[in-house]
């Protein structure tokens, strides 16, 4: 699905990410977990094309795309989604208008017929029970006067819509309170394929209760240094980053 | 009486082609007198302190009868009556009047009653209302009766064609006691060039009237234009004005409104949508002399290119006027660096029990908001659209004529790619 090489990416020339490599295939979950200032978001932020970042170094193939040389629509449009950690409120633009067209954006790159307004609305009455999210929300101003746990939901929501490869969940458990967690998480494993894959970067353990990953990987200064199973994210809760350095002698 | 103007007279723009205005002789003899005296608006002058005259000083305007084939592409609101003007003339066989709605041109009517006209318009200082006071060529003269409610649209619909032409029309509407009406007044260019449209429309709404005026400009960049509304509201009267800019070389206009009885409400709102080197200049100004009125003022601006856009909004609540509500906002956005905005809102209050606020914004895009819709797909361009058209959808859903929001949408879509 996703193989990342050697990717090594700045800003205003402070070196973020020094060399990263990982692979996920279809069907898999991966975590990135790791301190603060690790590069977990910068991962996610160049991975959907952010300007302000300079990729130095490596490669990143995206089912056979290259995927740094596409622009960001284009590489949602070839299947990548990003969950914001902090989601973009845009006054006037309403969530279903904005979606329909990014929709029928999507579905002209591939050469596909626009969708009917029909199809759409029984899509979002669909997509939208999937998180629990209100209707209402649906047909508001893009994340406008929402709460974190209502902005967090329209996320997945807009990610059920759109039906990604590869979903990228930049700490989306963050500031959710324990139900809104489980409402976003049981709607994470219900758009969960063997023919999609997830990556979830997070801080902390607890979401990893609900979104069980087949991986987990450490990221520390600008690089996987560890890759373990779902006990490693235990291991992390419990005794910090600490061990991690002084086992890799940092 | 004949018009000699001594032509050392550095505001001599006109030429009047054997043409006379048509205004009452007193008022013209006034405005001869005056025009020796007066001189263009510099950039010194405090009003004009960001729009320069000069295209227009510069010239010299013909007065010009025209003809144009068809109005087709210019009537708004098919379903309603209109009353056209080609040049500043009025064409009778283009306009469809009503036996029952109060339409005429003002070339029609009778001496007596051409009376009514310029009660309100000042010309001391002021070149531009002198010129027009002088020259008027013709105007529409609409007058809404005591408890009638037109349910039809009136349009007063003006274009000007040729090279140079200068049109000075002049207005009066009036509704009457009770009545409810809508007009759009709506100005077009069709082969034009360097033309000047000098219009003046005098408004009086009496007591428990309700009028809405709809201001469509759509002349071309090489067509300048200067507009003004002088407004007066009588007691529990509600007056909307809604000034839609989508195209001019120079426009300027002067919205300027006193309320004069209790209880009114008045709204003023605005768009302009600017690319090129097109500038356009808001003059607006509320005077609250009486308690217990609100008004609501709302502009927004979309700046492309190297437009450049003036918004200068003055709101006075008099010394007797307490219990007043006034609101006024100016925003804009810049999508070039090259675009300049000067704004300048303005509160004078003299009452101490009153409600009111102002406020200017002028920023860029949202590149988060941007980068955001990309990421879901939405190409840069459609990103951008999304959010500008946002920016002014709360304007354009203020607008209760569906004819005149349709015509708004079907402009920006075919010149900005608006999906509104």
């Amino acid at each position: 699905m996703i193989k990342i090489e050697n990717l090594q990416a700045s800003i205003d020339g402070k070196e973020i990410l020094k060399g990263l490599n990982l692979e996920v295939k279809a069907g898999e979950i991966h975590a990135i977990m790791g301190p603060n200032g690790a590069g977990k978001s910068t991962l996610a932020s160049i991975l959907a094309g952010r300007e302000e970042y300079e990729v130095t170094e490596g490669t990143v193939d995206f089912d056979g795309t290259d995927l740094l040389e596409l622009s960001t629509e284009d590489r949602a449009r070839e299947g990548l989604f990003l969950a914001f950690q902090y989601p973009i409120e845009i006054p006037g633009v309403s969530n279903i208008n904005f979606l329909k067209t990014a929709i029928n954006e999507i579905r002209e790159y591939k050469g596909e017929e626009p969708i009917s307004a029909k199809e759409f609305m029984q899509m979002v009455r669909d997509k939208s029970a999937i998180v629990e999210l209100d209707s209402k929300l649906a047909s508001r101003s893009v994340n406008e006067g929402f709460s974190g746990g209502e902005k967090k939901r329209n996320e997945i929501f807009q990610m059920a819509m759109l039906n990604p490869k590869l979903a990228i969940l930049d700490e989306t458990d963050s500031g959710l309170d324990i139900d809104a967690l489980r409402i976003v998480a049981t709607g994470v494993n219900k758009l969960k394929t063997k023919d999609n894959a997830t990556i979830v970067i997070t801080h902390y353990q607890r979401l990893l209760d609900y979104i069980v990953p087949d991986f987990v990987h450490v990221l520390f200064d600008g690089k996987i240094v560890k890759t373990g199973t779902k006990e490693l994210a235990l291991e992390l809760e419990e005794k910090g980053y600490d061990w991690i350095k002084e086992e890799l002698a940092l | 009486m004949e018009q000699v103007i001594n032509t050392e007279n550095n505001v001599d723009i006109v030429q009047p082609n054997g043409v006379n205005g048509i205004l009452p002789i007193e008022l013209k003899e006034k405005a001869t007198a005056l025009l020796s005296t007066l001189s263009f608006p510099t950039t010194k002058t405090e009003a004009w302190k960001y729009t320069r005259v000069g295209k227009i000083s510069n010239k010299k305007f013909d007065i010009q009868k025209s003809q144009i084939s068809s109005i087709k592409n210019y009537v708004i609101d098919p379903n309603g009556i209109s009353i056209v003007f080609i040049n500043g003339f009025y064409n009778a066989s283009l306009s469809k009047l009503s036996d029952s709605i109060n339409v005429s041109s003002l070339s029609e009517i009778s001496e007596i009653e051409k009376n009514k006209i310029g009660k309100n318009i000042q010309l001391e200082n002021e070149v531009f209302n002198t010129l027009n006071t002088l020259y008027t060529t013709d105007g529409a003269i609409i007058e809404i009766k005591a408890n009638q409610n037109i349910h039809e649209t009136i349009q007063i619909i003006h274009i000007i064609t040729d090279n140079k032409t200068i049109s000075n029309t002049r207005n009066l509407i009036i509704s009457q006691k009770n009545s409810k009406a809508s007009i759009i007044q709506a100005y077009f260019s069709e082969n034009a060039s360097e033309t000047f449209t000098n219009v003046i429309t005098e408004v009086i709404v009496k007591e428990n009237a309700h009028l809405t005026i709809d201001k469509i400009q759509n002349e071309s960049e090489n067509c300048y234009q200067i507009a003004t509304e002088q407004i007066s509201q009588e007691q529990n009267s509600t007056f909307s004005i809604n000034t839609f800019t989508i195209n001019g070389g120079l426009v300027r206009n002067n919205v300027n409104i006193n309320i004069e009885g209790q209880n009114c409400e008045t709204n003023l709102n605005g768009i302009y949508i600017l690319k090129g080197t097109q500038h356009v200049d808001n003059h607006t100004i509320i005077d609250h002399k009486v308690p217990n009125c609100n008004s609501n003022e709302s502009y927004k601006g979309v700046m492309y290119d190297k437009s450049t856009a003036v918004f200068n909004g003055k709101v006075f609540v008099r010394k007797d006027a307490q219990k007043t509500n006034a609101f006024q906002n100016n925003a804009n956005v810049l999508l070039s660096d090259d675009a300049t905005v000067n704004s300048k809102p303005e509160l004078e209050i003299y009452a101490d029990d009153v409600k009111c606020s102002h406020g200017s914004t002028t920023g860029q895009l949202d590149e988060d908001a941007v980068f955001y819709l990309r990421a879901r797909g939405i190409s840069e361009k459609s990103a951008r659209q999304l959010i500008v058209s946002a920016f002014i959808a709360d304007i354009i859903a203020k607008i209760e004529n569906e004819n005149v929001k349709e015509y708004i949408f079907k402009n920006l879509n075919e010149n900005y790619n608006f999906e509104l």
